[in-house]
């Protein structure tokens, strides 16, 4: 069994530690598994993107052309995402930042108001970790319970209070797809 | 203690050589291969070790020149364009005959190029690179694992045979992020003493003079022949490769590193429509597996060599198999990946076609 | 009898093969002494530099490394960062410090390294047979500006303390010339400044030593020093140019 999966959005949200937490989450479950940055020449503007592949067994390539799974956190990553995940795959998208449908015919779709629902769970900044929330337990590649944990590892030492609210916002994610 | 991290390909590069008692870094930023200084910048100053940002690749390989001289290990990485750069002082270091490890995160060139990952230093790996008759040992790592794994060789085998050795990876193997052990190094226990030719030393009683000039008549001719004596010993005990599922092979495919990942999943690929595909993965570059290949070649009737340029390494395997089989190549560059259904289908075409036809995917 | 004069015990028994009226030899010799009256020879290291002085192994008594043209203070620095204990002297021509190696110079000197460096400065390249230096004065004659150095094409001059003196991580430059005996024993001076900032861990620390070069200057020794303090002590004026204890 391999997952593909993509996550993109603007810079400031987060993408790359999404990708780190489920790389993270996959090891932990004693997965084969590998993180790969988008690493571009220019710093600023347009997209931030990573890919995270997990996989019971050994991964040949990290670089990942057509995922099974996109997470996307805003709307040019939607543009530019969607025509490459393949048939049967799945779209997760953030409707608090994206007001477009998914025009492909041949996917599923899960819709998340990441922003919103964050915000409930105490910061709009934890708007990544709804939409992992949501994908664990929608998709299962990684379990929740492993990306809770992983949380612990990739945010050490950020307080208490960066915790829960990251904690708070994953299992109302988790619970959005429930 | 082993403990198991989530760890970037660069700095698993970095941590592996701090374990191995790197006590100098020089390094100039470039990419894919920036997360490696970085990583050094804090980890060396922690342990109260060097750590330059130098003015330029050359400072850089030269500062490595002096630190080997007075007997501490050292180290420099870079990518493509920098590597360049670094070839006159690598090609000292060969002639005076110093260890010092270098680890090369290769991305698209030729020039300025590209910051994709490639392979396509290869023959700049694997001919010494700079001016001269000389050689450098080098590491085709394909995981983070092997990655810092054969840095902590890579420093004992400088230290053994008192030359440059490289570790050959590239933009994805930098990049990604992989499960890795982070064993502790272990000293081989029987690396040869630096004390009786490292400068600066109050211990030894003769001035002790490192150089790479030998000026008098015939005198560099006899250091050349004596190195390359040691290389010859090296090409003997040194060859490293990885073989899988030889036994039977319709065809075997020869690639190295990222390369050798993508060959993995097209023997299952390959399997799945009745294909059996075996593969000789190079830990090595140089020295290079030849004889190994070679013996491949007289059971086979095709190879098929996969690689991240055009046709480097496919003449090194052209040369090995010495005409005793068919060598194809599927060749990538400047940051394209091989992918596995184009390998799968020009395995098929390889196998349908007759006589003695090459068949390339370019 | 009694001996008032000896080989300093940092210089081997050997005759050098430099030039009748070469500068070298005394430069190499003034260096040495100092290695001997600080007592430092067992952790000295000289760094014999590309150029007619590439050969400083055969004269020096103490560890010796050869580097690459220009890359002398990266090697330096490589060396004393890597053992601290060790005195590293990093002797460099004209061609060595002032063209191919600029980058290195500057920047060893910017990082403050803890090395002396002497620059020898005879305004032509020796060993390769008379080129033009990065010093070669305006008008000056060499193989390589045969009509006499011409600055709308080749360029001025470099004068190196003046560029370096500025440099937060310098302790210690200074300009000496062995044209004569009063010189010689200046030089000398700032040279043991040199090396004692070295010593006391003040930082970079630069003497540069005007010399002949007769063969390719191509006249005999008595004329070259006449021409060297004519023409070259005129362009490069000798003195003090930056000295920490004297500012602090």
């Amino acid at each position: 069994m391999v997952s593909k999966i993509r996550c993109a959005g603007f810079g400031g949200q987060g993408i790359v530690l999404m990708g780190k937490l489920l790389a993270q989450a996959g090891m932990m479950q004693e997965k084969h598994t590998t993180f790969f940055p988008q690493y571009g020449a220019a710093m600023r503007g347009g997209t931030a993107n990573c890919s995270v592949v997990v996989s019971d067994d050994a991964i040949a390539s990290p670089m990942v052309e057509e995922p099974d799974v996109i997470l996307i956190m805003n709307g040019p990553s939607l543009d530019k995402f969607e025509s490459t995940v393949r048939a049967g795959g799945w779209i997760f998208y953030n409707t608090s930042l994206i007001d477009s449908e998914v025009k492909r015919g041949d996917v599923k779709v899960f819709k998340v108001a990441a922003n919103d629902v964050a915000k409930e769970a105490g910061s709009t900044r934890s708007a990544n970790m709804v939409m992992l929330g949501a994908f664990a337990e929608k998709v299962g590649a990684v379990s929740v319970e492993a990306l809770l944990g992983s949380l612990d590892v990739m945010l050490k030492g950020k307080g208490d209070k960066i915790m829960s609210v990251n904690r708070e916002a994953m299992k109302r994610g988790a619970a959005l797809a429930k | 203690m082993s403990e198991k991290v989530l760890m970037k390909g660069n700095e698993a590069i970095g941590e592996a050589a701090v374990q191995a008692g790197c006590q100098c870094y020089f390094g100039y930023p470039i990419t894919p291969q920036n997360e490696l200084t970085a990583y050094m910048s804090k980890r060396m100053l922690e342990e109260g070790r060097v750590f330059i940002q130098s003015e330029s690749e050359i400072a850089a390989i030269n500062m490595c020149f002096g630190a080997a001289a007075v007997g501490v290990r050292t180290m420099t990485s870079s990518s493509g364009p920098g590597i360049s750069l670094k070839q006159e002082g690598i090609s000292y270091i060969a002639g005076a005959e110093l260890p010092v490890f270098y680890a090369n995160v290769m991305r698209g060139g030729p020039g300025l190029g590209n910051i994709a990952p490639s392979q396509a230093d290869y023959f700049q790996c694997t001919r010494g690179g700079g001016h001269g008759d000389y050689r450098v040992i080098v590491y085709a790592p394909s995981d983070v694992q092997e990655q810092y794994d054969y840095t902590m060789l890579s420093f004992d085998i400088a230290d053994k045979y008192r030359m440059p050795v490289m570790l050959a990876t590239d933009g994805i193997l930098g990049q990604m992020m992989e499960p890795l052990v982070l064993h502790k190094y272990k000293d081989p226990g029987d690396l040869p003493s630096k004390e009786s030719w490292r400068l600066g030393d109050p211990a030894t009683q003769e001035p002790i003079w490192i150089t790479s000039v030998r000026l008098g008549d015939g005198e560099l001719e006899e250091h050349n022949f004596k190195l390359q004596k040691k290389y010859e010993e090296i090409a003997e005990k040194e060859v490293r490769f990885e073989e899988t599922a030889l036994n039977d092979a319709d065809i075997v495919i020869v690639a190295y590193g990222t390369s050798a990942r993508v060959a993995k999943s097209v023997m299952e690929m390959a399997l799945a429509d009745g294909i059996k595909v075996g593969l000789l993965r190079p830990i090595t570059l140089w020295p290079f597996p030849e004889k190994r290949i070679r013996e491949i070649a007289e059971k086979v009737d095709n190879i098929l060599t996969v690689e991240m340029s055009l046709g480097q390494m496919w003449e090194d395997v052209r040369l090995a198999a010495c005409g005793a089989c068919r060598v194809h190549l599927h060749g990538r560059t400047a940051g394209g990946v091989p992918e596995e259904t184009a390998i799968v289908d020009q395995i098929k075409t390889i196998l349908s076609s007759k006589g003695d036809e090459i068949i390339r995917n370019f | 009898m009694e001996r008032i004069f000896t080989m300093p015990e940092a210089m081997k028994p050997e005759q050098t093969l430099y030039c009748p009226g070469c500068g070298h030899g005394i430069a190499h010799r003034l260096v040495a002494e100092l290695v001997d009256e600080f007592g430092i020879r067992d952790r000295t290291i000289g760094i014999a530099p590309v150029g007619c002085s590439v050969f400083a192994d055969k004269y020096w008594n103490f560890d010796v490394i050869s580097a690459a043209h220009g890359r002398a203070p990266a090697v330096a620095t490589g060396m004393k960062r890597g053992r601290p204990e060790s005195f590293v002297i990093c002797y460099q021509g004209d061609g060595d410090l002032a063209a191919i190696g600029t980058a290195e110079t500057i920047h060893a000197a910017n990082r403050g390294e803890h090395f002396v460096t002497v620059f020898v400065n005879n305004a032509i390249y020796g060993m390769t047979g008379g080129q033009m230096a990065p010093t070669t004065l305006v008008g000056q004659k060499s193989m390589t500006c045969q009509l006499g150095r011409d600055p709308a094409i080749m360029g001025y001059p470099i004068r190196v303390c003046e560029l370096l003196k500025d440099l937060p991580g310098v302790a210690f430059m200074a300009r000496g010339s062995v044209d004569s005996p009063k010189n010689v024993l200046k030089t000398k001076k700032y040279l043991k400044k040199a090396y004692s900032n070295v010593l006391e861990g003040k930082g970079y620390s630069f003497v540069e030593i005007v010399s002949p070069c007769p063969t390719n200057w191509g006249m005999t020794p008595v004329k070259a020093l006449e021409w060297l303090r004519e023409n070259m002590l005129e362009h490069y004026e000798l003195g003090v140019f930056r000295d920490c204890d004297a500012e602090a």
